[in-house]
């Protein structure tokens, strides 16, 4: 019942993907409230699904990788349809349905779809550690959805080879801020997700996982502080959010296999 | 009930006789009345631009009709001479009028400003009594029409003036222009005409360098800017988002060195540069500098042909969504009104007749 709910979101996600390339193609894209609705159509499924899966787990549904993916693709969506309309960045829903679909396809093509039992009683530092760390990622995620549209955008104007998409997007401008601003909440609530980590105490200082964010927290930090001190421009910031993002997601996987294997 | 139009534009007439026949805005809506009540004429809408000057008419006989516009016109301006004047019969005059609302006939194809000028003459026309059920019916099918036309397709895309095509720019890297501020160095015509566009948008600033001082100070006071002598304008160019050049300079007057030490102490602040001179004013080798857009009057044209070709593409999309509604209000017509409450029945039935003056 529960993967039932995630594929008819993965479908929900597909038709918008498909909408925008359909549209991207006629060379006539209107942001629709038929891809939006889309996107919150799959967003409910995905919450209906994450719901299910923490009735059955008896905790916050991460207990693998494939959770993580699809809890990833949900902070995503939900950062979406906070964001998207607030600053009528409209496109960014067309890029973002792409990439959640794509991931949750992974998730259920490539990945094993076993929760980890754990007898132990849920901590509840842990689950916000947890939880806080994917949504902050989803934040990272979206920023740099916003860092690519930005550098095609940017690509246009300075080689003066303009296509019908550039019509559509955003000025490089608004583009620059919405990925500082995602930049920032991510960066925040990873600031949280760690402090509440550490309050676990010597078992979550000492873990892979730990280093491995603290390293991300420090990638998106010298991010932000070039970015205040007017240090670095919109450009490079966007390429960083886009390379940045890149690592965490091929680096979950190798992470898992670690903690996987330090749990063992 | 027959339906005509007879007219002149810019494709059949020239400004001399377009000023003849052209009728004041504040006259058009007692003109339409009158003519709406001239002997074998019921309703009438006169639209009157500087391109054009056409008067629509329902009338019972086709002749009845044209002659009762002749005999107006005849009374107020003078008779109408050789052929500049068209006449349509009732399916040229459909297919004409939701040709010209969505701005296929217009001299800059694609332009809007005709669809407001359409509705106003229209708001006229219907405020003093000069239409009913058949011009109503038609003017709202067009209005409908025009909405279509430019909501599916890609006829309004993009800038075809210089002017526009760098205020579309500005704002594809700036988004609002309200913090922008402007240097223009020169004060060509061509250059006058950007800043001015750049002006009605709202920019912050306008600082104005020329090598006569008097012409800078005139520009300048017509924007609302303040002019500078132009030995000093890298005094204040570090402060600037966009550079219209437009000297007769035999050389550059802005270089990549100048260029490169400001740019990196404003990394996260981006330079528009427009270069309007021939020779260039600005070193095509700032386009490397990061953060820089350089436009040179090649490239701004080329930008306003390309929309203009994509504009060019779609006519004939266009085209066949005006015969699909031309053909649905024809039969319309030859039926008179629908069962169901007196409603039109478009070829599309969710698309619901605007009001009049939407």
């Amino acid at each position: 019942m529960d993967r039932l709910l995630l594929v008819t979101s993965t479908f929900c996600f597909l038709f918008g993907f498909a909408y925008t390339m359909h549209a991207l193609g006629a060379r006539v894209y209107k942001p629709s409230r038929l891809n939006f609705f889309a996107i919150l159509t799959g967003f409910l499924f995905q919450t209906g699904f994450l719901y299910a899966r923490g009735q059955m787990d008896g905790r916050c549904p991460l207990t693998s990788l494939f959770e993580v993916i699809i809890f990833l693709a949900w902070s995503m969506v939900l950062f979406y349809l906070l964001i998207g309309p607030t600053y009528r960045i409209s496109l960014l829903g067309a890029f973002t349905s792409p990439l959640v679909f794509m991931l949750q396809v992974c998730a259920l093509l490539l990945l094993k779809d076993v929760p980890v039992k754990s007898h132990a009683i849920p901590n509840a530092w842990l689950e916000l550690h947890a939880a806080l760390s994917v949504v902050a990622y989803g934040a990272f995620a979206l920023a740099s959805v916003a860092g690519v549209m930005y550098l095609a955008q940017e690509r246009q104007l300075k080689t003066h080879h303009i296509h019908s998409i550039f019509y559509r997007l955003p000025s490089i401008h608004d583009l620059a801020v919405a990925n500082h601003r995602l930049i920032i909440t991510g960066f925040i609530l990873l600031t949280a997700g760690l402090g509440a980590g550490f309050a676990i105490g010597n078992i979550f200082a000492h873990s892979a996982l730990t280093r491995w964010s603290i390293g991300v927290w420090l990638l998106y930090g010298f991010i932000l502080a070039a970015g205040l001190r007017h240090r670095i421009s919109p450009r490079r910031v966007a390429w960083l959010s886009v390379l940045s993002f890149s690592v965490i997601l091929l680096s979950l996987g190798g992470l898992n296999f670690i903690s996987e294997k330090a749990a063992r | 009930m027959e339906i005509l139009c007879l007219g002149l534009s810019h494709h059949t007439a020239g400004l001399d006789l377009r000023e003849k026949f052209a009728i004041p805005d504040g006259e058009i809506a007692a003109a339409a009345t009158a003519l709406s009540h001239a002997p074998g004429a019921s309703e009438a809408v006169i639209v009157s631009t500087c391109n054009r000057v056409e008067f629509y008419l329902a009338a019972e006989q086709t002749a009845d009709g044209f002659a009762a516009i002749n005999q107006f016109l005849a009374a107020r301006a003078a008779a109408l001479e050789g052929d500049a004047f068209f006449r349509l019969p009732t399916e040229g005059t459909i297919r004409h009028l939701f040709r010209v609302v969505s701005g296929l006939d217009s001299m800059v194809l694609g332009e809007t400003e005709i669809l407001g000028q359409v509705k106003k003459a229209y708001a006229a026309a219907s405020g003093g009594g000069a239409t009913s059920r058949h011009l109503n019916k038609l003017f709202q099918r067009a209005f409908n029409v025009a909405k279509e036309v430019r909501t599916k397709t890609n006829i309004t895309r993009g800038s075809v003036s210089v002017g526009s095509v760098a205020v579309e720019l500005a704002e594809k890297i700036f988004g609002r222009l309200k913090h922008c501020k402007v240097m223009i160095l020169g004060a060509g015509e061509t250059a006058e005409l950007t800043a001015g566009a750049l002006h009605s948008r709202g920019v912050q600033s306008i600082f104005v360098a020329n090598r006569s001082y008097d012409r800078a100070v005139t520009l300048a006071d017509k924007m609302g800017g303040k002019a500078i002598h132009f030995e000093e304008w890298q005094r204040d160019f570090h402060d600037v988002d966009i550079l219209i050049g437009s000297t007769s300079a035999p050389h550059h007057v802005l270089t990549t060195a100048q260029l490169a030490p400001i740019m990196h102490a404003r990394p996260d602040r981006p330079l528009f540069c427009i270069d309007l001179a021939v020779p260039r004013d600005i070193d095509p080798g700032v386009a490397k500098l990061e953060g820089v857009y350089l436009y040179a009057m090649d490239e701004l044209q080329q930008f306003a042909d390309h929309s203009m070709n994509t504009r060019r593409q779609e006519v004939v999309v266009c085209e066949q969504m005006i015969e699909r509604h031309a053909a649905s209000f024809l039969e319309w017509l030859a039926g008179g009104w629908s069962a169901e409450g007196g409603r039109y029945r478009g070829p599309d039935p969710g698309d619901a007749p605007e009001g009049a003056n939407s």
